[in-house]
């Protein structure tokens, strides 16, 4: 792990104004080993205005949302050492805390069961350093995949993540059956699946 | 142990995207604990969400905002991981607070039947509990509003799709009709949650359908 976190980090002289996602991964590892300001305001810089999107389409007025940036990016701040870049790309990470926030703030439900999970999440020396950087670079493969599916599977998904409608809610916006909401899901994510392994 | 019954994918989907509810999503939390192949299918759903957020439009954020943002990291706790071991899954271990199920205050419902409620917080809803049935009672055929899930956690059933031993989730579409029979020799206990509007029809409700007359 530590190898990894090294080979991370040295990647890490980069302009700091021009971040792509493997850069961002680097400097939460800035963050989380060196309590880096300069790399969190760079992060901040990139994510903050796209958390108050997501909370602003769910409805939050642009005070609330505001409230629920800074909390994410406070969140992003203490908990960077919890951050394990061979689990995914530093987007994939921000958006499970500004999802939790939501859950917990905008729906009034508990999103504890996220977190106690989050052991499993933990960064472990299982994952051999070339797999890691893979598995960084297998997200930065999402965004082609993503582009490739049909526009009306895309929306679907689209709806679910940013919009935090439920799948019973979409069927009857759409006046369609949930059955057949839930089978364009299914399809959506698998066609996602599969472009990303022939991706790899 | 060997996991044969899966979450389905479009639960995965709308777990990860944080639009399941979370009766619902408790369930499908521990068995995603209790499986590792589960585990990479959120994670991978997870990624698409980190993707999405990724590509949203950039809304400014004020500059008073972003100064108090700065301006707090340094009150700001430093997160430490929590690990739990405990042969029940972590999200339920929590709701127990530690309890295990033969200090639990069941409640009897039918002869072999016991429930046991579980906390949700007030906007949740529908229902979580833990259901308790004794071995070789069958249940009535039921279907499922697609809106429901059990989760094995000790002892197993059976019925036409398969056998549901520890670990095993019925995330069943709503066509499938089955009448699962608990295995002899131990008491089956699993975690129910449910956000079906009316218990009519749903395991739980074909279960005490005979003795409630619902």
């Amino acid at each position: 792990m530590i190898a990894v976190l090294l080979r991370m980090a040295e990647k890490t002289h980069i302009p700091l104004r021009s971040a792509k996602q493997e850069d961002f991964a680097a400097l939460l590892i800035r963050v989380a080993i060196g309590r880096d300001r300069a790399a969190f305001a760079t992060i901040f810089d990139h994510f903050a205005p796209r958390v108050k999107s997501f909370m602003m389409r769910k409805g939050a007025s642009t005070e609330v949302a505001e409230d629920l940036v800074q909390e994410t990016m406070i969140a992003v701040w203490s908990k960077a050492a919890l951050y394990a870049p061979e689990r995914g790309a530093a987007s994939t990470w921000i958006f499970t805390i500004a999802r939790n926030l939501r859950i917990d703030r905008l729906r009034r439900e508990s999103s504890a069961y996220f977190t106690d999970l989050e052991d499993f999440d933990a960064p472990s020396d299982d994952v051999p350093g070339d797999e890691a950087l893979n598995r960084s670079q297998e997200d930065s493969q999402v965004a082609k995949a993503l582009a490739q599916i049909p526009p009306e599977q895309r929306e679907l998904l689209i709806l679910s993540y940013v919009e935090d409608v439920p799948q019973s809610m979409i069927a009857e916006r759409l006046n369609l059956p949930l059955g057949t909401v839930k089978s364009r899901m299914r399809l959506a994510y698998r066609r996602m699946r599969k472009l990303l392994e022939v991706v790899n | 142990m060997t996991i044969v019954h899966h979450l389905d994918d479009a639960t995965i989907l709308s777990y990860a995207a944080g639009t399941l509810g979370e009766a619902l999503s408790v369930a499908a939390a521990c068995h995603i604990s209790m499986c590792a192949e589960c585990r990479t299918a959120v994670r991978k759903a997870e990624a698409l969400g980190g993707e999405i957020l990724d590509d949203l439009e950039a809304t400014a954020i004020s500059e008073a905002r972003r100064a108090a943002t700065l301006a707090s990291l340094d009150d700001a706790r430093v997160a430490k991981p929590v690990v739990v071991k405990s042969d029940m899954p972590a999200p339920l271990q929590r709701l127990l607070q530690g309890q295990g199920f033969a200090q639990l205050r069941w409640r009897k419902k039918a002869p072999g039947v016991a429930v046991y409620e579980l906390p949700l917080s007030k906007g949740a809803k529908g229902s979580l509990k833990l259901l308790s049935i004794a071995s070789g009672m069958t249940m009535l055929e039921h279907g499922h509003g697609g809106e429901e899930l059990t989760l094995v956690l000790e002892g197993a059933f059976k019925d036409k799709v398969g056998r549901f031993a520890r670990g095993d989730i019925a995330d069943l579409d709503e066509e499938t009709e089955h009448c699962p029979v608990i295995e002899k020799g131990e008491t089956c206990i699993c975690l129910y949650a449910t956000e079906a509007p009316s218990h009519y029809k749903t395991l739980l409700g074909r279960l005490l359908q005979p003795f409630l007359k619902i």
